[in-house]
């Protein structure tokens, strides 16, 4: 398996991914892991079955809901959709972890040491 | 959702979990199919993309409530399996533990029920025994139980404490009660008032003893054990108001005290009043043990300075008599040490039972070792099995966790076969533990007994399942398939662990057969001790008691005991009879006074030494085997005209003129309105206190003398020397010789001399027997486990040494290779076991006698013994070795 440039994701970063996508509509699994990908441009690897425990945890503390439905494909799927709460929980972590990433470029950005 | 209705609905939600990842992986390889793969590419490619789907499902069930309850049910059934799929193993394994546990379950039960359970009294924390102890008193030293209180002294504590919310003093004794049945000795315990309060126990029947009961010459009361009560009167409540006769005088019964109630350490069958004669009190007469409980708040230590400030008010308020000394006692040193009663009760029994619960901790560490073995071998044996799980998406926790688990199941069902074994081990122990054993009654497997094998079972599965599993479940899952358990020989790494617990079992199997020989050295040491009397399994003895109310003339008393001797004698293959206060080893309560000699002077108000004293029947000494080392045995005709005669025992002699040639024609008395005794004889030394105390110095009366206190001995035991001893015919014809004197007269403590003597030394070979028990399961583990371990080895080397035979190596060069392997270990382990010994003998010496312990001769001896049999054993799988074919070798692999 080639991963030129593997990177581990932060812990969190999966989820609030998920929580972006599912906030423009909701989606079942399959759909869910191509639209990351598409949307990160392939730059992110991430392998498709790690979705599913991130979206385990979500259901558990409520940021999303679940429910087996048919896709436009005609497949029995199981499709996710952001709750009140999950919409919430996602502009946190968002502010937050853009708080984090404007320190970590401000230290990164050269000439100012 | 609650936490309950996720538990039951996650089947469902798992197999909602399964369903979405299919539909995943079919929807991705229909998307690749489309882009032009072939449907097994694309098969391919989709699980690849998607990583491990077992793990990933395992996961997502872990973000779940109730994960690891689950895998732990899941590690069960699994270890369950794998337990049935090995049933030598296991049954081997299990045996091991279960044993082990079976024995710390059983002689936890004891420590437990003897030293750590509270005794059986409300608040009995507060309970107390009044200790003194009297450095000053020149002989005091052999009193076994300190100084015991006077009645004058249970007075004043009794008025003048701070400290106490009740005392009292209490006396065990025997007494005869007719007019029931036969006339029958029972067991009596005289309590003075405070007694009952002090223990705090309520009658089952009737009410306790009670102040206007202790009136000297008032109503004469007596209270029923529970015991009694049933064995005499079925139980009927009705008895309460009846009369029973006790030593031929009626006496009311007042209450019954409950089951399992006793005083203190006594069994008894009657409790009744001292009836102090308050007027009549003197400073002396210390016999009576002393037991209070303490006020709330009150401290061990404020109670003896209480009883310190008390012992000048006691001396004040009372004498010896008009004219006599008040301070007399000073020079004694009275100091009060109170000891929880408790402390009182187990006595030095504690040291005895945690030297027994740690070589029996030790043995469960051997066994543990073993297992330890058993799985290691056994989980490189599954090394494959544990490589294939890995790749199926095991992580190294889960593996780990499932080992665990097994080793785990293992112990706990150790535990239960264990707990199933200790019942039987607790009713052995009973029966061989020294029938002296205190609050024996109280023995049984309790919760408490139970929660300490479920956490010995619990701790011992995760002990010898930590190793091997931390050793096996780091997956190398690679390597391990690959060379798919083939091995040409066998990384010395691999066996560290192995030889490490060989090494550990040969050391611990050494420190206990170390004890075990200290021991046996120890009663062979006391077998060799002359006790002072002969032949002890033909010396009948039983006790026989005259009563004032029922004979009270002194010499009639003499005349009858003097009667049933002559009864005795005639009956057939009787050799020789006499009696005495009390024999040695007996138990008995001993008698002790100050002596004085003619020819010393006591300076002043000094008090001259106590001397251990006894009364002796002509003939008792011949019939006992004691010898007579100088002068001669005291005759009939001198008892009757109560001749002035004494004999006294070598060590008196020696002490106080000398030699015992030199004490023969001196003088002696008790006190100073008795006559002069002259010494006609010197005994031999006898132990009376047991064989591994010093011999006492012994003044021997006749069996009537001038004494104004106790002209005879009314309670006495007489011996008689017979082949027939201990036969029933013998006794029946004996208490019929006695009955023909006086049908009023019960025989009491029937046994014989032998019976005594292996009492005496019940303490020594119960600690032997429960020693040699430890040391020889030890042993047995100990070979076991090295015998395993070298074979093991030989079997995985078994390509290598064909290999060595085949370029030429001879049998003998092999025999050796391994012998000296085995060896390495032995005396590695052996090195650090005499270490061990060292420091762990020095806990047992208390118990030792004759033998220091570091008895060179045992350690050398024991360090010897061990080497030869762990040879034996290496020799065994090395001459297999040596053995090997090489062709079947090569074949093989």
């Amino acid at each position: 398996m080639a991963k030129p440039m593997q990177r581990d994701l932060f812990p969190g970063a999966l989820e609030m991914m998920i929580l972006r996508t599912l906030k423009r509509q909701p989606m079942h699994g399959y759909a869910l892991v191509q639209q990351i990908k598409r949307t990160s441009n392939d730059l992110l690897q991430i392998e498709e079955g790690s979705l599913y425990p991130a979206l385990q945890r979500l259901l558990k503390e409520g940021f999303v809901k679940a429910e087996w439905g048919v896709s436009s494909t005609n497949r029995r799927v199981r499709t996710y959709k952001l709750t009140a709460e999950g919409g919430k929980h996602l502009e946190r972590e968002v502010s937050s972890f853009e708080r984090m990433l404007k320190g970590i470029t401000q230290v990164l950005a050269p000439g100012e040491l | 959702m609650s936490w309950l209705t996720q538990f039951f609905s996650r089947q469902r939600s798992y197999d909602d979990l399964s369903e979405e990842i299919q539909a995943h992986l079919e929807e991705k390889v229909e998307e690749l199919v489309a882009e032009g793969m072939t449907s097994e590419e694309a098969m391919h490619f989709a699980r690849r993309e998607f990583g491990n789907v077992g793990l990933i499902e395992e996961d997502c069930r872990e973000v779940w409530a109730w994960p690891s309850l689950e895998d732990v049910l899941f590690d069960i059934r699994y270890g369950l399996r794998a337990l049935h799929h090995s049933p030598t193993f296991t049954v081997v394994a299990l045996l091991t533990i279960a044993i082990g546990i079976a024995a710390n379950a059983a002689v936890f039960s004891v420590v437990n029920s003897v030293l750590l359970k509270p005794l059986n009294y409300p608040k009995s924390e507060e309970l107390v025994a009044l200790h003194q102890v009297a450095p000053g008193a020149e002989g005091l030293a052999d009193f076994e139980s300190g100084l015991l209180l006077s009645p004058s002294m249970y007075v004043t504590y009794s008025e003048h404490n701070q400290t106490f919310q009740s005392l009292g003093v209490w006396i065990t004794d025997t007494a005869n009660v007719t007019g029931l049945a036969e006339p029958e000795q029972v067991r009596t315990v005289a309590v003075s008032d405070g007694v009952f309060e002090t223990l705090d126990v309520p009658p089952a029947v009737g009410r306790w003893l009670s102040p206007p009961d202790q009136v000297p010459n008032g109503p004469k009361r007596v209270m029923l054990s529970y015991g009694y009560w049933q064995r005499r009167f079925g139980g009927d409540p009705a008895v309460i108001g009846r009369n029973i006769t006790v030593d031929s005088q009626p006496r009311e019964i007042v209450g019954v005290m409950p089951s399992g109630f006793q005083f203190v350490n006594a069994d008894f069958d009657l409790a009744a009043p001292l009836s102090f004669d308050r007027g009549k009190l003197i400073l002396a007469g210390f016999g009576f043990h002393g037991i209070a409980r303490l006020r709330p708040g009150a401290t061990i230590a404020q109670a003896n300075a209480d009883l310190t400030r008390m012992l000048p008010i006691w001396m004040d308020s009372w004498s010896n008599g008009p004219g006599s000394n008040p301070h007399i006692y000073e020079p004694w040193r009275i100091t009060p040490m109170i000891r929880p009663l408790k402390k009182e009760l187990i006595g030095n029994v504690g040291e005895l039972l945690w030297v027994v619960m740690g070589t029996i901790g030790l043995v469960m560490l051997i066994a543990c070792a073993n297992v330890t073995n058993l799985l290691l071998v056994r989980a490189e044996a599954r090394q494959q099995e544990f490589a294939i799980r890995a790749v199926l998406g095991a992580g190294r926790t889960r593996i780990l966790r499932g080992l665990l688990v097994e080793s785990l199941m293992l112990g706990l069902m150790g535990g239960v076969l264990g707990v199933g074994l200790a019942y039987a081990g607790v009713r052995l122990l009973l029966a061989i533990g020294p029938s002296n054993l205190p609050r024996l009654n109280e023995i049984a497997i309790d919760a408490q007994t139970l929660a300490f094998t479920l956490v010995l079972s619990a701790g011992s599965g995760l002990l010898f399942g930590l190793i091997p599993a931390l050793k096996y479940a780091g997956a190398r899952s690679a390597a391990a398939l690959q060379s798919a358990g083939r091995t040409i020989s066998v990384s010395r790494e691999r066996h560290r662990a192995r030889n490490l617990l060989v090494v550990g079992q040969v050391a611990m199997a050494l420190v206990l057969l170390m004890s075990t020989g200290l021991m046996i050295r120890t009663f062979d040491a006391l077998r060799k001790v002359d006790p002072g009397f002969a032949d002890p399994q033909h010396l009948q003895m039983m006790r026989i008691s005259i009563p004032e109310s029922l004979i009270a003339e002194p010499e009639q008393v003499m005349r009858t005991q003097h009667a049933i001797l002559d009864r005795l004698a005639a009956i057939q293959g009787i050799t020789s009879v006499g009696f005495a206060s009390n024999m040695p080893m007996d138990g008995f309560d001993s008698d002790w006074d100050e002596i004085f000699a003619q020819d010393k002077v006591y300076s002043g108000d000094l008090i001259a030494p106590l001397r251990f004293y006894k009364t002796i029947s002509p003939g008792l000494l011949q019939t006992a085997g004691t010898r007579l080392v100088a002068g001669r045995d005291i005759t009939w005709s001198e008892v009757y005209s109560i001749r002035p005669v004494v004999m006294v025992s070598e060590s008196l002699a020696r002490e106080i003129w000398g030699s015992p040639s030199a004490a023969i024609a001196k003088h002696l008395r008790e006190f100073k309105d008795m006559p002069w005794h002259e010494v006609i004889g010197v005994v031999q030394d006898v132990r009376e206190k047991g064989v591994q105390e010093k011999p006492p110095a012994i003044v021997y009366w006749a069996p009537l003398v001038h004494n104004r206190f106790s002209p005879v001995a009314r309670t006495a035991t007489f011996v008689i020397k017979s082949d027939r001893a201990g036969t029933e015919s013998f006794l029946k014809e004996v208490s019929t010789a006695v009955w023909s004197v006086n049908s009023n007269l019960p025989l009491a403590s029937v046994r014989t001399m032998q019976e005594v003597y292996d009492k005496s030394l019940a303490r020594t070979s119960f600690t032997l027997v429960m020693l040699g028990i430890a040391g020889a399961m030890a042993l047995a583990l100990g070979i076991i486990g090295i015998y395993g371990v070298m074979s093991y080895t030989v079997s995985q080397r078994k390509l290598e040494i064909g290999i060595r035979l085949a370029l030429g190596a001879q049998g003998g060069d092999v025999l050796q290779m391994v012998l000296s392997e085995g060896t390495k270990l032995t005396l590695l382990g052996v090195a650090i076991g005499i270490g061990a010994s060292v420091g762990l003998t020095r806990l047992m010496t208390n118990l030792l006698f004759g033998v220091t312990a570091h008895d060179p001769l045992t350690f050398v001896a024991v360090a010897a013994l061990l080497m030869l049999i762990a040879l034996f054993a290496c020799y065994i799988p090395a001459r297999r070795a040596a053995l090997i074919d090489p062709m079947v070798a090569f074949r093989y692999e």
